[in-house]
């Protein structure tokens, strides 16, 4: 026995620097002065050489904003966020929006290289091998976010070809105003909540994606942000619209790195399913979650919501949270199209200090519409973790279904899970099931794989990928290879 | 090798009802390179403490006694150490994994056992063989690599299960623990054939079974009669035959 807590000691001794990705990158940066007002965001929208309209977009949300409180029934406490003491916009120097690789600062390219996201389409074409009896891949196009703005986006030309448009929200402003102006703040409007006003006034970069009728997107666009200047807020704005039968699957990944205070995180995603259409949203997000007294990480408040408009439009958020010290994020779909299906899978893993209140939102509007909520919640260390879900009929809702499976894994004694299901059902002939278990890894499975040669972090790791096997299996390959092992990674040394 | 493996007054207690329970009360036991031996009892005699023990379970705590394994300290290693080393226990109630896929979990520990003993990994073709060739051997269905570890086995697939991972991680000292209850014959046979394959002069086996019937297909080399946590009795194969005809009776009387 000795001997065991002794390996666990020195894990934990190794505490957070399991934190891969906290290096800092040494760039020259173009940052606004501390603090919030409308010049603050004047100055955003020059910058960014944006037409009118949108300035004065952002004025109105600023000002809903100014009389809205920030929203305290999430279940978790952080210090107060004083949100003068911010800068809203860093970019690297050099001139914003490069038109190709060889314009980017080289120092971000290794930062990137650094995080494993390969720019070069050479080398993300050569790619890794597929694994046995895997479908063949697709090549994966890039938009990565650097503080403030988008550095470069990959696989431009190829996607043009298919009538996709995949690039910065910044540079659709300027050459689909048409798009942008239809479709901004049509999911989720500026004055939903804090987060989504704040985000709506000071937003400044993220990714826009629009797919015309008929066409399948021929690869996965993915999007990386990283948060690298200090005392920078990011408020990144994605919006993907997806026309009659078209499909798209489209990735996030996240990483920021290692410091002392936090970070605050608040972008807004709104998504726009047509008829026939279906939009596949991945996310394996790793903030920084702080070190293993508390102390920095990301504070993650998002506000993702997808509006399934069509008939049979189908929209599947599936997400691996396994960073930041604080999360709140409930990625919804509001299904009006008749026949039209949501889909939530999600895994949340939270250590040491974190806490995450995380769950969804279904609303049935149209016939016959369809949601699945599978929601797996792993806590260990001190952590706490919340699933919050709301499943709501409306009237005309008829013949609508949900299934919701919730369940939670404990590790260790000191952490909390906790589920709360909201169910509102206004229609007769909707049916809703919800399902929920809690359950620990028991000393027997522990010492069944240990007798078995697998080290305690595999054993861990094993018995924890088995649990969330469900969502995993929605991800795309290389991304669920890739959160597997973040998972083992989140959850080193948190045996016991 | 007459230090293969050296069981001296192994004392161990574990904590029920908030007190500590003696259930080990001084187990002597020595099993040479290349033996099979077996051990029975009565039920609640401690024999899957020992395995337990052995395999390096946590919360059997050994207050006293000592267990050489190779000559080395087996007591002072950890369960995945010992499994390395060469120690192999086929659970009396196999433990399930939800969600772990068979397949993977069986090639994580092989995979484990060949880099700790410094051997290379199998890749996934590779794997695939050497498993496919072990269950036909066992009159296994590949479809059991699909599924959950052990979730929704059968009694007889579970005991199965068990002698595949057996004869997957090649071990040197296998220690079965009522492998062969509640088995048919001919699974019975299936599972004996499994242990006869790895017989060699560097393996040795510890079989605990309440069973001639097993034994039949064993040839063993010793009977240990356990009782109240001590071997009170040890003999050669006729002692089993004894104890399948009269029971533990008169052992337990010759012990008091
Ligand atoms: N985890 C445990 N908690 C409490 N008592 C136990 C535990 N494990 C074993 N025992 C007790 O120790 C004794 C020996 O058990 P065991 O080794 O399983 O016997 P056998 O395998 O010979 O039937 C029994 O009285 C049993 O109830
Ligand atoms: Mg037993």
């Amino acid at each position: 026995m000795p001997a065991v807590t002794e390996t666990r000691e020195q894990i934990e001794k190794l505490g957070q620097s399991t934190y891969r990705w906290g290096f800092e990158t040494d760039i020259e940066m173009d940052i606004a002065p501390k603090g919030l007002d409308e010049d603050t965001i004047r100055l955003i929208s020059a910058r960014k050489e944006e037409p009118e309209w949108l300035l004065e977009w952002r004025l109105a949300a600023f000002r809903q904003w100014q009389k809205m409180e920030e929203p305290e029934w999430a279940k978790v406490a952080y210090p107060k966020i004083d949100y003068q003491d911010l800068h809203y916009y860093a970019a690297p120097k050099k001139k914003p929006g490069p038109k190709s690789l060889d314009e980017v600062d080289p120092e971000l390219l290794r930062t990137y290289e650094k995080l494993g996201i390969p720019l070069h389409e050479q080398a993300m074409l050569a790619g890794v091998e597929p694994e046995e009896g895997a479908e063949p891949r697709l090549p994966i196009a890039v938009d990565a976010v650097f503080d403030s703005v988008s550095v470069a986006t990959t696989f431009r030309k190829t996607l043009q070809e298919a009538g996709v448009i995949f690039c910065p929200i910044s540079e659709a402003v300027r050459d689909y105003p048409e798009l942008v102006r239809k479709y901004l703040g049509s999911v989720v409007p500026a004055g939903d909540n804090f987060f989504s006003a704040l985000n709506s006034a000071v937003f400044t970069d993220g990714s826009f994606v629009y797919v015309p009728a008929g066409v399948r997107c021929p690869m996965e666009l993915s999007t990386y942000f990283r948060i690298n200047a200090r005392n920078t807020g990011q408020f990144e704005r994605t919006l993907i619209i997806v026309e009659d039968r078209g499909s798209v699957s489209y990735l996030e990944g996240c990483t920021a790195p290692m410091r002392d205070e936090n970070q605050l995180h608040a972008a807004v995603v709104e998504l726009v399913a047509m008829e026939d259409a279906s939009i596949k949203y991945s996310t394996v997000q790793n903030w920084y979650p702080g070190d293993e007294n508390g102390r920095g990480g990301i504070y993650n408040f998002v506000t993702k919501r997808g509006a399934c408009r069509g008939a049979r439009a189908r929209i599947s958020w599936t997400q691996v949270e396994t960073g930041s010290a604080v999360t709140w994020k409930y990625p919804s779909c509001i299904l009006q199209g008749e026949g039209s299906v949501g889909e939530f899978y999600s895994v949340a893993v939270t250590n040491n200090f974190q806490q995450a209140d995380t769950g969804t939102k279904m609303i049935h509007i149209g016939r016959n519409t369809r949601s699945t909520i599978i929601a797996k919640t792993i806590s260990a260390g001190r952590s706490d973790s919340t699933y919050r879900g709301l499943v709501r009929m409306m009237p005309k809702a008829s013949g609508a279904r949900n299934f919701t499976q919730c369940d939670s894994l404990l590790i260790g004694d000191q952490c909390g899970a906790h589920t709360v299901p909201y169910i509102e059902n206004r229609n007769m002939s909707a049916r809703i099931e919800h399902e929920a278990t809690t359950s620990r890894i028991s000393e027997d499975q522990m010492f069944y794989c240990r007798s078995r040669g697998l080290s305690e972090e595999d054993a861990v790791g094993l018995i924890v990928n088995g649990f969330c096997k469900d969502v995993l299996k929605e991800l795309p390959m290389e991304f669920a290879v890739e959160a597997q092992k973040l998972l083992a990674i989140s959850l080193e040394g948190s045996v016991g | 090798m007459s230090n293969f493996l050296k069981i001296s007054g192994l004392h161990a207690k574990i904590e029920a009802d908030g007190g500590d329970k003696e259930i080990l009360r001084g187990v002597d036991l020595e099993i040479p390179a290349g033996e099979l031996h077996v051990i029975m009892g009565p039920n609640g005699c401690g024999k899957s403490t020992l395995a337990y023990t052995l395999a390096g379970r946590e919360d059997y705590e050994v207050t006293a006694g000592s267990v050489s394994f190779k000559g080395q300290d087996l007591l002072a290693m950890e369960p995945d150490e010992r499994a390395a080393a060469g120690v192999f226990l086929a659970f009396q109630s196999p433990v399930e994994l939800p969600g772990v896929n068979n397949a993977n979990f069986l090639r994580t520990a092989v995979n484990s056992v060949r880099r700790a003993r410094g051997e290379a990994e199998m890749d996934a073709v590779q794997f695939l063989k050497t498993v496919r060739a072990a269950t036909k051997s066992l009159s296994m269905q590949d479809e059991m690599l699909k599924r959950n570890v052990n979730v929704g086995f059968s009694g007889g697939e579970k005991k199965r299960n068990e002698v595949l991972q057996m004869t997957l991680l090649q071990p040197s000292l296998a220690i079965l623990d009522e492998t062969d209850s509640g088995l048919d014959v001919d699974a019975l046979r299936i599972v004996a054939d499994g242990v006869n394959k790895l017989r060699a002069p560097d393996f040795s086996a510890l079989v605990i079974t309440h069973h001639q019937r097993l034994l039949d297909y064993l040839s063993p080399d010793r009977i240990h009669v356990m009782a109240k946590g001590r071997i009170i009795r040890s003999g050669g194969p006729e002692l089993a035959r004894q104890i399948d005809q009269d029971g533990y009776a008169t052992f337990l009387a010759d012990a008091a």
